[in-house]
């Protein structure tokens, strides 16, 4: 039991931490506002190896374990949501393909993930008809003589018109259900594929989230991502590790929403004091900071467990649950904490607000979110 | 960052849950009934060392770090909240001031049979008008002498009834407010010091409180612990540690609140199934089991800064703040689930939720704890 972060961590945290203030937070209220895609943040991201922070040194990664990733996604979503939520979606598909591609796979990809070379990737997985329930899914793969051909659509596809890889998932064999459904590795440029359109969100403005239609699409033998049939499995494994990325995203939002109420509180004054100085304001500010630190701690516990190769299902389902939860109220706390003001554009904390909100809603909702921890809790109570 | 046991810690907890599981559980529902101090329990858990947990061997605890000390007491409070408690202020309200603050000759006197279990300790610092406002002391303590001589009147005194030593404490100088407050150590027996009648209270019914009265109690000049004036202090960060082992006992009422809720949902039947497959149940069980786990994170860290000689008073604060909170919303989520059944002592939900409600209040009230935690906020954004 030791909380203290060691030397490679603390570098990781603080190059994600130099990189997200310097460069990242002089240009956020802007993309925000313009719905600007940050390709120039990005690019310089993958020259730091954020782009791959758990990924083998041999991919291109950083090799630095998944503790550093959850401490890197927090700074980045402290400065810009936008940018954490591209970068935690390419982090978890570099970790997917180094984990269950092929070697000619990883050589191919990987590399191009966290090198930059592919701007960032894409997970595609929820359908119009199948969100919380994947295996709703219409989208096929059907054989053909050189490989596969992919039809259906796509939903809150994450940079899905700048990718250059998507993971695409789509039924393999109809009758099988869930035991029916396959990955594959798409080129975001395949003929075949469009972009049906750009979802006009409340928050991570910065970031684009699009509707794909994939019109018979032609891949290669090589193209399918694991065993066949066996794409419920790898969506599971993905979203286990995606949910320690926005639970740490949830908790950077929240942080830098609880210190920007903090300094405000500390400036404003109102009945001759500084309004922290009244319990009604710090009482709600001593909670904040109890409930992320509490937040933080789940988060970094699922990292551990998951880089010590401990299952961590169930701890990463807790620490989404209750960060994304308690981010969301704390992010309100810190708007009425700043009264009128934090209802204009002119503070960030109506940014966060706005942003943190989908903290509740993708990669798995909260009531997923229960259910998989309630799930967890039952097989253990009954000794399985 | 690690959240892995070492091997001493693992077999600590192993230890006392099976010990909390085999000696304690059966007996948690009478104790509670009866009102009873189970000295019997206070006996074996000197026996297994779990009254001195983080004392050094050489003045008689067991040597061990504030993490283990967290893992115990979350396993005997599980079992029960009352025991949890009489533990708690042996090792966190007694044994530790003495530990920091005492002479050698104090620890070598009061410490060695205190943290072996030998004799038991408590705590006074609350009185009938200074409760969180711990500084408005009104007991006095008048030099006679080099000896003192102490008038007053001590409330909610936690094994005060059953306790052979208590820290004390008094205003020796009125003018000086704070820096007035002086700490003593008394044996329970000296002249002029008397209990009043057990609290008849809603919750950890084991745990014999009461008012201590102190009436001309004459005190040597090794009464004394720590420096005149420097009582303020002792008690303070003495409550910093306190706050650990109650957020602990908090944790183990949660804990018990989800094990007994979960055995009770998987065989009570509605419409046909247990009630586990209901998702209404399934929520409540996943957000108990989170919190939770969140609330033993918060307690093992500020123990873990404890143990390597961190600041810790906002962390406890936090631990002590939110577990307590978890402690109670779980206790009664457990009643809800468990229905009608949960509103009756036959089950022992309805003691968890009556027992739940002390770690609230008792060693700093959430109140108190957000002020802490608010204090150190401005400190560290100034």
């Amino acid at each position: 039991m030791q909380f203290e972060l060691s030397e490679e961590q603390m570098l990781i945290r603080r190059t994600a931490r130099d990189f997200a203030r310097r460069t990242l937070a002089p240009g956020a209220a802007e993309r925000d506002r313009l719905s600007e895609f940050p390709g120039p943040e990005l690019r310089e991201l993958a020259g730091l190896g954020l782009l791959g922070v758990a990924v083998p040194d041999r991919l291109g990664g950083a090799e630095a374990g998944a503790v550093a990733y959850a401490l890197a996604m927090q700074e980045l979503a402290y400065c810009d949501a936008s940018v954490a939520a591209i970068v935690s979606v390419t982090n978890m598909v570099a970790e997917l393909i180094s984990r269950v591609g092929t070697e000619a796979q990883q050589r191919t990809h990987v590399p191009r993930v966290t090198g930059g070379e592919y701007e960032c990737a894409s997970f595609a997985l929820s359908e119009p008809q199948a969100g919380s329930d994947p295996a709703a899914m219409a989208t096929r793969a059907e054989r053909t003589a050189s490989g596969w051909r992919l039809t259906g659509t796509k939903q809150w596809v994450t940079s899905g018109d700048r990718a250059g890889l998507i993971v695409v998932w789509a039924v393999t064999d109809a009758k099988a259900g869930h035991r029916g459904i396959s990955a594959f590795l798409v080129p975001g440029k395949s003929e075949g594929l469009h972009v049906n359109r750009a979802e006009d969100k409340m928050g991570l403005r910065g970031s684009t989230t699009v509707q794909l239609n994939f019109d018979g699409v032609e891949l290669a033998d090589d193209a399918l991502l694991g065993e066949l049939d066996q794409g419920f499995k790898l969506a599971l494994i993905a979203l286990d590790g995606g949910r320690i990325g926005i639970a740490s995203q949830a908790v950077g939002i929240a942080r830098s929403a609880l210190d920007a109420a903090i300094k405000y509180a500390l400036e404003r004054e109102q009945f001759g004091r500084a309004i922290i100085n009244h319990q009604a304001v710090g009482n709600m500010l001593a909670d904040c900071a109890t409930w992320l630190d509490a937040a933080e701690l789940l988060c970094l516990r699922a990292a551990r467990l998951k880089e010590i190769g401990a299952r961590f299902s169930k701890e990463a389902s807790m620490a989404k649950l209750f960060a994304s939860e308690h981010a969301v109220k704390l992010c309100d706390i810190a708007l009425q904490v700043h009264g009128g003001y934090g209802y204009t554009r002119d503070f960030p904390v109506e940014r966060a607000y706005r942003d943190v909100r989908v903290t509740k809603i993708y990669e798995g909702t909260s009531e997923i979110q229960r259910i998989v921890i309630a799930r967890n809790l039952i097989k253990e109570a009954s000794g399985e | 960052m690690n959240f892995e046991l070492s091997e001493e810690q693992t077999l600590l907890q192993n230890m006392a849950r099976d010990f909390a599981t085999r000696e304690v559980l059966p007996k948690a529902a009478e104790i509670d009934q009866k009102h009873r101090h189970p000295e019997e329990l206070v006996v074996r858990m000197a026996e297994l060392g779990l009254m001195g947990v983080a004392v050094p061997e050489q003045w008689g605890g067991s040597g061990m770090d504030n993490v283990s000390y967290v893992l115990a007491m979350e396993e005997i409070s599980r079992a029960c909240a009352s025991t949890g408690v009489i533990m708690s202020v042996n090792n966190s309200l007694v044994c530790d001031p003495l530990l920091r603050f005492g002479t050698d000759e104090q620890r070598r006197e009061f410490l060695v049979p205190l943290a072996s279990g030998q004799k038991l300790g408590c705590f006074a610092l609350s009185e009938p008008e200074a409760g969180s406002d711990a500084a408005a002391q009104r007991t006095v303590a008048i030099p006679d002498g080099d000896s003192w001589v102490i008038n007053g009147t001590k409330n909610w005194i936690t094994n005060g009834l059953v306790a052979d030593v208590m820290i004390l404490f008094a205003m020796s100088n009125k003018e000086q407010g704070n820096r007035g407050i002086s700490a003593f150590i008394v044996p329970m027996d000296s002249p002029g010091v008397r209990c009043g009648q057990a609290d008849d209270k809603l919750g950890i019914r084991g745990s014999k409180s009461s008012q201590v009265f102190l009436d001309d109690a004459k005190l040597p000049p090794s009464a004394l612990l720590g420096e005149v004036g420097q009582g303020f202090k002792v008690a303070m960060s003495t409550l910093d540690g306190g706050r650990i082992g109650i957020a602990a006992q908090a944790l183990g009422i949660a804990r018990a609140c989800l094990e007994d809720s979960l055995d009770y949902a998987l065989q009570r039947k509605t419409f046909g199934r247990a009630i586990a497959q209901h998702q209404a149940i399934q929520w409540k069980l996943a957000d108990m089991a989170t919190e939770i786990d969140a609330a033993r994170l918060l307690t093992l860290r500020a123990a873990a800064y404890k143990d390597t000689g961190q600041p810790y008073g906002k962390q406890a604060a936090m631990a002590k703040l939110y577990a307590s909170d978890v402690a109670n919303r779980a206790a009664r989520e457990a009643i809800q689930i468990f229905g009608g059944n949960g509103y009756v002592t036959e089950f022992p939900v309805e003691r968890h939720f009556r027992d739940a409600k002390i770690t609230e209040i008792y060693e700093g009230t959430s109140e108190i704890q957000r002020l802490v935690i608010s204090g150190h906020l401005i400190k560290e954004h100034s």
